[in-house]
């Protein structure tokens, strides 16, 4: 099974009653598997999407302070958004046990940045597991809810996109019971009034050292000892996988330590450092225990991407490792001149496109650089033939950033927003503008799904203008359409009108996506909110 | 045993299912089995790459080193060249011969498969044609399959279990008809390797 599967299995068999999560590559799939599972619907185990990773991580969070065992899973950004909660969920301490999965995608396959959710596990000062493999993974959460609840705090478990998106056999075990519904013992412990939280804070505190007793005695941190002691190497993860890769059976001349579990264990880092000449750390991510076994003034013999022995960014490989190992440098052969470029492109028959095709169209007057996008598939209107979008950052920022954009003079400023994007986090930035009625134009286009991960249900569907209207969006400006080649100049006028007026204006260019033509559910839902209405 | 081999091709051209076929014949062998893919892009016509490792011996990476894959396999003749850096001098390019030109820039035909002939081993085959005449044009990944069984260590017949697992549902019309295009491109790569 794949990473993401056989977190989502370990889930079942552990004994969760519940399974929290917003799609988000390349971790969408675990919440998948649970949907899928009819073990997981015979044990009413809660397996529906949330509206953002936020409301997931306290939904999570609220089925752990009924005493019962949850996941709350999302990529990496994902976390930015639940951080919140998460970090206070640190200070609240859990009932029933917690893991939350940070799906992290190192070389931004699918995602804005690189960025290493280790570092919020480190922030939050819980413990974090990373497993080796996907059988790790798949033990992992078993010993993670044990973990979190002797000690009461919740506990990262850190994956990336090539645990999350491989498979390998894995060895499962009997299903256990769920917990049963049971208070918090102390009835203040989840009130973070100052008073309060400053107790549950010292009481974070004073756990750090059990939390490293705990990665000091844990299977899941190896020491490999070997002769060899001119090189130790430190792996973390799915880098270990890559170091051994390169020797005939595993066998690594080098003392290694193979790092599963976070904070690091004292006595082992102590004994590679002290033992070896040189360190290499090897980490599927940012250099983290690198720069804090380096220090501040780099006095360490410590080697890594600090110092160019792998390469600052980008994910590992084999071949980056053994190079490293060498101090030589790896570079990939050049392709062919003949390969071209096969770019992600939106599907053909996309209603984005002709969405995109009427909106360029209505701003020729107006000039470039004025459209806010978000993410989903509509950001691949960035690239050629439309080139139809200026920004994409975070979920929900088109919204906001038109608002700021035309604050600051730019007017017209129009957004463009899925519509799952939209309910993500794109409503409160809409009623920012309402309360200022900035001019700012959002064009929420509605193709009843969440498309770029797959087309997992939108919960925006049917919701739209009712939302827009109890923001405050005066009804006359609240425009929908239907985008089509053979609608395109009715398109053109539309916008034109509302570009012009001066205080926000919602168009909604609604037609369902393409890929999500053979659900019949999602057919029949449509059919049933009477949302396929023509011009 | 061992099998590295990098599968590529277009979004929704199938390489899944051969990455399956294979995988459920490995795993009924009791070998050990390691596949990776990229997933997301797979429905908008970008370039798609499943990573399939076998052996007996236990696998570490999920990636498979630059300069080590012992096949590529692609259901799209310039998608095989994507990954020339990954195969190893002695290593196999099996490819399909049928374009698949979604994009303003796509090669010229002759430069790409002047290209591929420049690797050692290579086999190229018309897997659309061949699966359109013994089966449907969309077996055309299973003819790619069935080429790549000579370089795969198992037996014939686990092959053909594996075509039976991953169609199971469809009934035995549709089994036979990809057990036929996965013959067929067994068929029509030995006469490359004559």
């Amino acid at each position: 099974m794949l990473g993401d599967e056989a977190i989502a299995q370990a889930g079942i068999d552990a004994g969760m009653s519940g399974m929290y999560a917003y799609p988000g590559t390349p971790s969408t799939e675990i919440m998948e598997y649970v949907m899928k599972s009819d073990v997981a619907k015979e044990n009413n185990i809660h397996a529906d999407w949330s509206t953002n990773e936020k409301t997931s991580m306290e939904s999570a969070l609220g089925m752990s302070y009924a005493g019962k065992r949850s996941i709350c899973a999302m990529k990496h950004v994902g976390l930015n958004v639940a951080a919140d909660s998460f970090i206070n969920s640190a200070i609240t301490g859990v009932n029933g046990g917690l893991i939350v999965v940070s799906a992290d995608d190192p070389s931004m396959h699918s995602s804005q940045n690189e960025q290493d959710n280790r570092f919020y596990g480190k922030f939050a000062q819980i413990p974090i597991l990373e497993p080796v493999n996907q059988q790790e993974a798949y033990d992992m959460v078993h010993y993670g809810f044990e973990l979190s609840e002797k000690f009461k705090v919740p506990v990262l478990m850190r994956i990336t996109t090539r645990l999350a998106h491989s498979r390998a056999g894995v060895i499962t075990r009997d299903r256990q019971a769920q917990n049963e519904l049971m208070l918090p013992k102390d009835p203040m412990q989840f009130i973070l009034l100052p008073s309060v939280a400053r107790k549950n804070y010292r009481t974070l505190i004073s756990n750090f050292d059990s939390f490293v007793e705990a990665s000091e005695k844990t299977e899941f941190n190896k020491y490999y000892d070997a002769d060899d002691k001119s090189l130790g190497i430190i792996t973390c993860g799915i880098a270990y996988n890559y170091l051994v890769e390169n020797y005939e059976d595993q066998n690594v001349p080098y003392p290694v330590l193979r790092i599963g579990q976070y904070p690091l264990p004292r006595k082992q880092i102590e004994k590679i450092m002290s033992e070896c000449d040189e360190v290499l750390v090897v980490e599927d991510g940012y250099p983290m225990i690198e720069e804090m076994l380096k220090g501040y003034l780099k006095k360490e013999k410590v080697r890594g991407r600090l110092d160019g022995s792998l390469p600052r960014d980008g994910e590992l490989n084999p071949n980056l490792v053994m190079a490293a190992i060498k101090k030589e440098k790896f570079e990939i052969e050049p392709l062919p001149a003949t390969v071209a470029n096969r770019m992600p492109a939106m599907c053909k028959g996309c209603g984005h496109i002709d969405a995109y095709i009427a909106m360029n169209e209505a701003l020729l007057d107006y000039g470039k650089g004025r459209v806010f996008a978000d993410i989903g598939c509509y950001t691949l209107g960035a690239y050629e033939p439309y080139q139809a979008i200026s920004t994409c950052v975070d979920m929900g920022a088109s919204i906001t950033m038109a608002k700021g954009a035309a604050d600051a003079g730019l007017v017209p400023a129009v957004a463009v927003i899925g519509d799952s994007t939209f309910t993500h986090s794109g409503i409160t930035g809409l009623l920012d503008a309402v309360i200022e009625d900035t001019p700012i134009t959002v064009v929420i286009s509605d193709n009843y799904t969440t498309g770029m991960t797959g087309g997992q249900d939108s919960h925006a569907l049917g919701r739209i203008e009712k939302i827009c209207e109890g923001v405050g969006v005066k009804p006359e400006h609240i425009r929908v359409f239907h985008p089509t080649p053979a609608n395109h100049d009715e398109m053109v006028a539309l916008l034109k009108e509302e570009l012009a007026y001066d205080g926000v204006s919602v168009i909604i260019p609604r037609r369902q996506c393409v890929q999500t033509m053979k659900d019949k559910e999602l057919v029949m839902k449509v059919k049933e909110l009477g949302l396929n209405k023509k011009n | 045993m061992k099998s590295d081999i990098i599968l590529s091709g277009v979004g929704g051209q199938g390489i899944i299912s051969i990455a399956s076929a294979i995988g459920g014949a490995a795993l009924a062998n009791d070998v050990h089995l390691k596949q990776a893919e990229v997933h997301g892009m797979s429905q908008r016509g970008g370039a798609v790459q499943s990573t399939l490792r076998l052996s007996s011996k236990p696998i570490a990476s999920d990636l498979i080193a630059y300069g080590a894959a012992d096949m590529i396999l692609s259901i799209e003749p310039m998608e095989s060249l994507r990954y020339l850096p990954y195969l190893k001098p002695e290593g196999w390019l099996v490819t399909n011969s049928v374009p698949f030109v979604n994009i303003d820039d796509y090669p010229d035909m002759d430069e790409v498969i002047a290209e591929i002939k420049k690797v050692k081993n290579h086999i190229i085959i018309d897997a659309d044609g061949i699966a359109a005449k013994v089966a449907t044009k969309r077996a055309s990944n299973m003819v790619l399959f069935g080429a790549a069984t000579h370089f795969i260590d198992l037996p014939l017949e686990s092959f053909k279990d594996g075509i039976r697992q991953i169609f199971a549902k469809k009934g035995d019309a549709i089994i036979n008809s990809n057990i036929d295009a996965m013959m067929a491109g067994r068929e029509a790569a030995a006469e490359f390797l004559k």
